[in-house]
């Protein structure tokens, strides 16, 4: 590092420029209040200091000051809240054209896999200038996943599966922390970004060792635990058939409707009886132990690409 | 106001002798005096856990403790602050003692209760310490699941129900306040007649009952979990670890108000005390007390903006986060308005009035950074928390406690403690506070996260100073220990009201009698009537 004292954190994504914007606003009027104050506490306890058997002036109080002091504060406290939301807004919806990341937490590593296959413990490797969506799963208590170069963060909560977004705008090497506490060895569990040109990044794709990307291992999962035996390509099976499944509404037999997102078809595998589908039988054996959340966002990312049954898209070949 | 039969009968100190005649008492004054030994102790049971965690954090490398040490450190740290100390600390203690006094009232409503409510309250800090005798506890004073309840090998159910049985005597407190202040009030004592103070204890009761009950049903189905593997909480069996959070900060959030708010009360009547002044805007300072316990119960969701909760219930959360912060803004411009025109007077409750106004401005200020939910992700569970939340608890609300105690010190003990010194350990105890944690905004915004028992070398020079400035915040308490325990052996007599003061509990002798008042007093004049206000009779009590 520099010799000079680091005072803030980098700033390499492009939200860590809006975060710190706000930041400053804030900063900005908090100084304004707390300067204001002190010096008005400290001049009226030097212009007023008075001596024992004195009395201050009779005053009570104003309604009209009570009125400017609530309503002040008030606006401006509205206004922090309508600038964080939208910010939050920003840091919740990750772009469509994203590349996805799978990380799964554990005690007490991070375990990363490349939509190609390429797996790296402890560290991620990622292209600046393209949107990142990581999808985040933990094989036993909550975690979370915290880069303060990119100035997000998501909890990473065992039994279901949370999503968080960044885009790189600086190469470079950067802080991964686990921030939630997680056990023994909770502040080992860090790693480092590495933020690379596109082309470095893709040229370290190549060099990796892959073991199939996770659609192939998706697809490979699902014939090996037999998910295909009711699952089939046409309405034909025991199980309702997962083409077009994603993204797709779902009728319940319980009346309900949900939408079919990666939480719904990770907790359909993990415990079937939550919900079933209308017209099937409760009849799915539940996979818990079977699959680590490794798998399960392999099956995942598989099921995703199964689109309704039509000659011309044949991209899984089934 | 000279009273010469005042001091024929004997003080509540010495009236009947013997340690089973304080451990069977029933007199508020003695239990607030067995709580103010008991949380003192374990004040210094928390302190010397922080004092363990500023040892470690002094170099990057875990090298001082192990890490399981480490963590079990940091939660007994919590746990015994807030449970053992904070949130007892100034209700069950001066609330006890004054609140009583304050509106006329011989004793509590309730006086075997209250007495019950401190054996519990010993029964449950046993228990949690106990715990730490076995091996201690690992969880974080959150106890987050499934963590908690499935993954620590470590004493989490015996440390849970001492909390769970802890709580119980909050809620004996707060409920034996609240009956008090509707019942006992004293001819003339109108609801807005009452102290600020009284105002502040009674907000804090409802937060108390209404809230204790729900940590005591979570901490509880934690401790089943464990035992009887449930599935409240573990994923795994079918339970939602978040929603322990939500449970868990139902009770927490609020919980900061009950140490927070008991600290405006005292600070009202210290502010109106040294500026000789009646205190600006009563009714507003009295409901935003209200408002900040009312408001308090539906903020709990902005610790949870990272969870991956649905952003509408975030949005909500911090909607109302924001709001929360208006009525603390409210109280402080009207302790400041207080001072305009006053006749400031620089004994030594002035510099613990200054010391929190200056502490609680930047904790509550910080707030604000927190409650926005796109700069909440950047800082949640950073240093930034840390710091944000010791400024309000420890920066509010003891320099609140230490302005409290050194207030009413002469009253509860009959002594008088030395004024230099109390000034000088009052500006030691804020110096040392803000080199201990106004470096962590910084650290914090850099990206540190908290319960790191080993760190990037970046950061060392923020703990560094930290550390340092824990030993001189640790010298600063000692100081007031050591000089108000002194007091007590060789201080001089403290007069009838020797700060020249307002109130009921000015108009009694120190220390009061037993049932407090020779006659149930008549009120008749408005709270902190200054203009008519005594001068202080310190210097003529000397002699007697």
């Amino acid at each position: 590092m520099s010799s000079t004292l680091p005072l803030f954190p980098p700033s390499a994504s492009t939200v860590a420029g809006d975060v710190d914007a706000l930041f400053f606003f804030i900063l900005a009027v908090s100084a304004f209040f707390a300067v204001l104050v002190s010096v008005l506490i400290l001049y009226f306890t030097f212009k007023f200091k008075g001596k024992h058997g004195e009395a201050g002036a009779d005053i009570h109080g104003s309604l009209t000051l009570e009125l400017i002091w609530t309503g002040i504060p008030f606006v401006l406290a509205m206004v922090m809240f309508v600038w964080g939301a939208q910010l939050f807004f920003t840091l919740a919806k990750p772009p469509a054209d994203a590349m996805d990341v799978f990380v799964v937490g554990k005690q007490w590593m991070w375990k990363v896999q490349h939509p190609e296959g390429v797996r790296e413990i402890n560290e991620l490797h990622v292209p600046i200038g393209r949107p990142v969506r990581l999808t985040l799963g933990s094989e036993d208590v909550i975690h979370d996943f915290y880069i303060p170069a990119f100035r997000v963060k998501m909890d990473v909560v065992p039994g279901r599966l949370t999503t968080m977004w960044f885009t790189a705008t600086k190469t470079g090497e950067y802080h991964i922390f686990c921030s939630q506490y997680c056990g023994t060895k909770h502040s080992g569990m860090i790693g480092t970004v590495v933020a690379m040109q596109p082309e470095d990044y893709e040229a370290w794709l190549a060099g990796g060792r892959s073991t199939g990307s996770a659609v192939q291992n998706g697809e490979r999962l699902f014939t090996e635990l037999s998910c295909i035996t009711c699952h089939k390509a046409d309405s034909s099976g025991r199980g309702p058939t997962l083409a077009g499944v994603f993204g797709s509404t779902v009728q319940l037999n319980d009346g309900r409707k949900v939408l079919a997102d990666e939480n719904y078809l990770r907790e359909s595998i993990m415990s079937p009886q939550a919900k079933v589908v209308q017209g099937f039988q409760p009849i799915m054996p539940t996979f818990q132990g079977l699959v680590s959340e490794e798998n399960l966002l392999q099956l995942i990312a598989y099921v995703k690409t199964l689109k309704p049954a039509e000659p011309a898209s044949a991209p899984v070949k089934k | 106001m000279k009273e010469a039969d005042v001091q024929q009968e004997p003080s509540y100190l010495g009236a009947p002798y013997g340690l089973a005649s304080w451990l069977l008492t029933k007199d508020h004054k003695r239990i607030a005096i067995l709580y103010l030994i008991s949380i003192t102790i374990f004040f210094a049971i928390g302190g010397s856990f922080a004092a363990m965690i500023r040892a470690e954090l002094v170099t990057p490398q875990g090298d001082f403790l192990t890490a399981d040490l480490y963590n079990k450190v940091f939660t007994l740290h919590g746990v015994v602050m807030i449970f053992f100390f904070l949130i007892p600390s100034i209700p069950a203690t001066l609330g006890n003692f004054f609140m009583p006094i304050m509106i006329g009232a011989k004793d509590l409503a309730f006086p075997r209760i209250n007495l019950l409510s401190w054996y519990i309250y010993v029964v449950g800090a046993t228990l949690t310490l106990a715990a730490v005798i076995m091996g201690g506890v690992d969880t974080g004073w959150t106890f987050y699941t499934p963590y908690s309840s499935i993954s620590s090998t470590t004493n989490v159910t015996t440390a849970a129900l001492g909390v769970f049985i802890t709580g119980f005597s909050s809620i004996l407190t707060g409920f034996n306040f609240i009956v008090t202040v509707h019942r006992m009030r004293a001819p003339g004592m109108t609801w807005f007649r009452m102290p600020l103070f009284v105002w502040a204890n009674y907000a804090t009761s409802l937060v108390m009952i209404l809230g204790t009950p729900v940590i005591a049903i979570t901490v509880l189905l934690i401790a089943a979990e464990r035992a009887l593997h449930l599935g409240v909480f573990d994923p795994r069996i079918g339970g939602d670890p978040v929603l322990f959070q939500h449970l868990f900060w139902f009770y927490s959030h609020p919980a900061v108000y009950i140490m927070i708010l008991p600290g405006m009360g005292v600070i009202s009547e210290l502010v109106a005390n040294v500026s000789r002044k009646q205190i600006f805007g009563y009714s507003f300072v009295a409901f935003s007390s209200l408002a900040i316990a009312i408001i308090g119960f539906l903020v709990w969701g902005h610790h949870m903006f990272v969870t991956g909760q649905s952003i509408y219930a975030g949005l909500v959360f911090s909607i109302i986060t924001m709001l929360v912060a208006v009525p603390s803004a409210v109280k402080t411009f009207n302790w400041t308005a207080t001072m305009y025109k006053g006749a400031v007077v620089w004994d030594s409750p002035l510099f613990w009035v200054l010391g929190f106004m200056g502490l609680f401005l930047i904790g509550g200020l910080t707030g604000l950074f927190l409650g926005a939910m796109g700069l909440d992700i950047h800082l949640h569970d950073t240093y930034f928390v840390v710091a944000h939340f010791h400024y309000i608890m420890v920066g509010g609300g003891v320099m609140a406690f230490l302005g409290g105690l050194h207030f009413y010190w002469p009253k509860m003990t009959g002594r008088m403690y030395s004024e230099p010194l109390a000034k000088v350990a009052s500006m030691l105890v804020f110096f040392g506070f803000n080199l201990t944690f106004f470096p962590q905004f910084i650290v914090g915004y850099m990206g540190m996260p908290r319960r790191y028992h080993s760190y990037p070398a970046e950061f060392q020079v923020f703990n560094v100073l930290s550390t340092a400035g824990a030993t001189v915040l640790g010298a600063g308490y000692l100081m007031i220990l050591l000089y108000l325990v002194y007091s007590i052996v060789k201080g001089p007599k403290a007069p009838m009201n020797p700060w020249g003061a307002t109130g009921l509990e000015w108009k009694i002798q120190s220390p009061p009698i037993t049932h407090n008042f020779h006659e149930t007093p008549v009120v008749t004049e408005e709270a902190y009537d200054y203009l008519h206000a005594p001068a202080p009779t310190r210097e003529v009590t000397h002699h007697e």
